[in-house]
């Protein structure tokens, strides 16, 4: 039913142009006076040494890959747990195994500390 | 330091041994969390704090020098701007040494108006801890309560002295003034309801998961490390060692009244928690007990020359008109000597060193202060730790800025 | 086939809808303000109006006339783009929440009472809250300011976290319901509402939604007593106020899915004449929704704020594990008495 996104779509036309219109008209209103020291990014009152686009810890990284692992995983639950009803025992055994690999994987990552923090 | 991996950077006014190509973060001094103006260059890996040096230095006042120049009786004025957490605290151990000094007496009921008033203010200064240390770690009604309760400290003070902060009701032989009539009904008010309002804290907070989580086993500090640095107060009890000043050397009329000493042996930030907060409760106990017992009799001590003459006299006598003239346009003149006075303060072990040459003004006054004490341990406690846990452990050592910069 | 009166329904829809959500989201802030303002002993905002009343207008003519301050290292578009992008992201998924079962008629036809009802409902908002994230990691990137990337890098692992716990709880209530639609899922609870078979699940998605909304007590993202403001700490004014819009919004967006997969939705007792009882299902969904609004604002005034590796171990060890044996013990009794 292609007819039910056209309002989702005029819908997202207006939440995207709401919060560019607000700030692109309001800037007729506001003030704009900087001055070096304003500018400079918040470090506690002191000159910030270095900038901020420094490396970063890996573990962050990791936490993305697990979960593109695991939520493309839970995408494959969805239409599986909509048409559950009408594949009866043969989609629950299905699912068992899927989701045990998926158990067994989670495990394994526990086990290799992927999930600890230091 | 010999290590040969650390590389040493200039940050804005700070010689920081790095120890690898981290992210250098200014932690304060204005930032919500250092209690002040304290700052923390901490050197970070993703969360982890590898390396935290702290600067301080941000609210000097050069207090200490002012006493220099002031007559003995007006540096109590000076005292209450140190620790602006628990003012009365300060004006105690400022006088006590200068009593020392002189080797006077000072009558009973004085003595016991200060401890009672000393224990409020312990009270008032821990509620200022508990309050900001919850608010530091997201419990943000906590602190509003704790505000709360201080008010009707402040309340006190106010009627006491007639100021809510810098009191300065101490005095070099007793008290400014006679306290007003009311004044022990308004404290027996107070402690009715402050139990149950230590209570309620513990509610949000002593079995909070979430609490306790954040808490215990961070920022652990050993017994022999707190001994290394100067650490006292709930500090140092944190982790099983009971010296309090109060009872090991009293002072004031500490030695009449009944209280137990809370220590905790864990040594982390839950067990400083727990210290302060058992101490809130011995000092209602302690509190009560000066209501209960207070004792009639002079409020200052009768020394010609060096405690200020009642009014009625000054009006009748000569010699009382002629003393009190002496006394605030000129001082009084101290023999040469010198005099270390601690108490106990909220903090830790708060000292008065004063050394007089023979005038009417202190040669050298330095102040040991338990917040710079406690202060030098925190890099080793949040060195390893993730940065949520700075803010705790920061808020677990109590520090005042103004007692550490002075 | 789209004609002019659908465009001009969808349109009127989309008017009203974005009133109320803005409205809504003007008046939870100064309830929030209120209510906890009473739980601290304190009054909240009395000054502006009768009871406070008009302090929104006041804060929303303070965030226009603000200066706007942009740090000079920062990415001047990402900087302006990534605000925008939350509060844009925020109200799409605001797109597909049905806030009753009947139709109304507007010029002429009948129309659902939501802007549309697509079959994948569920995963449209699962996905569009997804997007989310980048409205967070853009703005700390994008500011170069240490603390905004700190709270930018916390926000990013803890909402891709909480996010798979969270589309992992609502996989019980799908398989009782069969559907995505929203619509469906509440036609499904006719009977009993979906918290008593999931009342797990009911659980792990509440944690989860706070995670994803960033309120206390998984605030980290924003945590003041730690990074200033987190990934918002260089933002001002009006950008500011987008994502303080984006934050209430989302809010709004998981209480009201709550409501609608887990209890039940517009259901209730309905009773009295027709007005009422055409009214009343409309009055149970956003008695239901102010419910979880409420929640929200309650724990803000009680608990204390995880720190990231609790916060991580919670999710992953703790969450995850609960919802994937959820959803096998509800294919299991769901299969066998089928």
């Amino acid at each position: 039913m292609p007819n039910n996104y056209v309002p989702a779509l005029l819908f997202a036309l207006i939440a995207l142009l709401i919060p560019l219109g607000t700030l692109l008209l309001f800037r007729l209103v506001r003030p704009s006076r900087p001055f070096a020291a304003k500018s400079l990014p918040y470090e506690c009152g002191i000159d910030p040494v270095g900038g901020s686009r420094h490396r970063f810890s890996v573990r962050y990284f990791l936490i993305a890959i697990l979960f593109v692992l695991f939520d493309v995983e839970t995408l494959f639950l969805l239409p599986w747990a909509i048409q559950f009803k009408h594949l009866g025992m043969f989609g629950l055994g299905e699912m068992v195994v899927f989701l045990g690999m998926l158990i067994l994987g989670y495990f394994w990552l526990v086990q290799n500390g992927a999930l600890e923090l230091e | 330091m010999a290590d040969v991996s650390s590389i040493p950077v200039a940050v804005s006014g700070v010689h920081v041994e790095t120890k690898g190509k981290h992210l250098l973060l200014n932690m304060g001094p204005q930032h919500p969390s250092t209690h002040g103006v304290l700052r923390l260059v901490l050197e970070i890996d993703g969360e982890v704090v590898v390396n935290a040096t702290p600067d301080i230095g941000y609210l000097h006042t050069g207090i200490e020098k002012s006493c220099e120049s002031k007559y003995y009786q007006q540096v109590v004025t000076l005292t209450d701007r140190i620790d602006y957490l628990c003012p009365l605290t300060n004006n105690l151990c400022y006088v006590l040494a200068v009593e020392k000094l002189i080797g006077m007496e000072v009558p009973r009921r004085a003595q016991w108006i200060r401890v009672l008033l000393n224990e409020l203010s312990r009270i008032s200064s821990h509620l200022v801890w508990l309050g900001t240390h919850a608010l530091d770690i997201g419990a943000m009604s906590v602190f509003l309560y704790c505000f709360r309760e201080r008010e009707e400290i402040l309340k006190i003070y106010e009627y006491v002295s007639g100021q809510r902060m810098m009191t300065s009701y101490f005095r070099i032989g007793g008290v400014a003034l006679e306290p007003p009539l009311g004044m022990l009904d308004r404290v027996r008010a107070f402690l009715k309801t402050f139990p149950d309002k230590i209570a309620e804290y513990e509610t949000l907070l002593t079995h909070n998961p979430i609490w306790l989580g954040r808490t215990q086993n961070v920022g652990y500090l050993s017994a022999a490390d707190c001994l290394a640095w100067g650490v006292t107060g709930p500090c140092l009890r944190a982790v099983g060692i009971p010296l309090d000043l109060r009872k090991t050397n009293p002072y004031s009329a500490y030695n009449e009244f009944d209280f137990d000493v809370p220590v905790r042996t864990e040594g982390d930030v839950y067990a400083r928690y727990m210290v302060r907060i058992d101490e809130m409760k011995q000092s209602v106990r302690i509190v009560q007990q000066a209501v209960d017992g207070m004792p009639e009799g002079p409020f200052k001590a009768s020394a010609e020359g060096i405690v200020l003459p009642d009014r009625d006299k000054m009006k009748s006598e000569m010699e009382a008109l002629i003393y009190h003239f002496k006394i605030v346009t000129e001082g009084f003149k101290i023999p040469a000597g010198e005099a270390y006075q601690a108490i106990e303060s909220p903090r830790g072990q708060m000292g008065y060193y004063i050394v007089s040459d023979g005038t009417s003004k202190p040669y050298r006054v330095h102040v040991r202060s338990a917040s710079f004490g406690n202060l030098q341990a925190l890099p080793r406690m949040v060195e390893g730790r993730l940065l949520a846990d700075v803010v705790a452990i920061i808020g677990s050592i109590d520090i005042v800025l103004g007692e550490v910069d002075r | 086939m789209p004609n002019a009166t659908f465009f001009l329904i969808s349109l009127v829809k989309c008017g009203v809808v974005l009133f109320v959500l803005l409205t809504l989201v003007a008046y939870i802030q100064l309830a929030e303000r209120k209510i906890v303002g009473r739980m601290q002993s304190r009054v909240g905002p009395t000054r502006v109006g009768p009871f406070g009343l008009l302090q929104p207008a006041a804060d929303a003519i303070k965030f226009i006339l603000k200066e706007d301050i942009t740090p000079d290292s920062a990415h001047k578009f990402l900087y302006l783009l990534s605000p925008a992008l939350s509060a844009t992201l925020s109200m799409l998924a605001i797109t597909v929440i049905p806030i009753g079962g009947g139709t109304v008629r507007l010029f002429g036809q009948n129309t659902p009472m939501q802007i549309t009802d697509i079959n994948v409902g569920l995963l449209f908002i699962l996905g569009v809250t997804s997007l989310g994230v980048y409205g967070i990691v853009l703005a700390g990137w994008s500011s170069n300011s240490k603390y905004s990337l700190l709270g930018s890098l916390r926000g990013a692992s803890q909402m891709v976290s909480y996010e798979l716990a969270l589309g992992l709880a609502l996989i019980g209530p799908i398989i009782l319901a069969g559907s995505l639609s929203l619509r469906h899922i509440v036609e499904a609870q006719q009977h009993y509402w979906f918290i008593v078979p999931q009342f797990l699940a009911f659980l792990i998605y509440l944690t989860a939604a706070f995670a994803e909304t960033n309120r206390i007590p998984f605030d980290l993202p924003e945590a003041e007593g730690e990074l200033g403001a987190g990934y918002h700490t260089e933002y001002s004014a009006m950008k500011f106020a987008l994502f303080f819009l984006a934050e209430y919004i989302n809010m709004i967006t998981v209480s009201c899915v709550a409501t609608l997969v887990f209890l039940g939705g517009w259901h209730g007792p309905v009773f009295g004449p027709a007005l009422l009882r055409a009214i009343l299902p409309l009055v149970w969904f956003v008695l239901k929704v102010c419910f979880f609004l409420f929640l929200y604002i309650w724990v803000r005034g009680t608990l204390p704020r995880f720190r990231y590796d609790q916060l991580m171990a919670f999710g992953w060890k703790v969450l995850v594990p609960l919802a994937l044996g959820n959803i096998l013990v509800t294919s299991l009794i769901v299969g066998l008495l089928a």
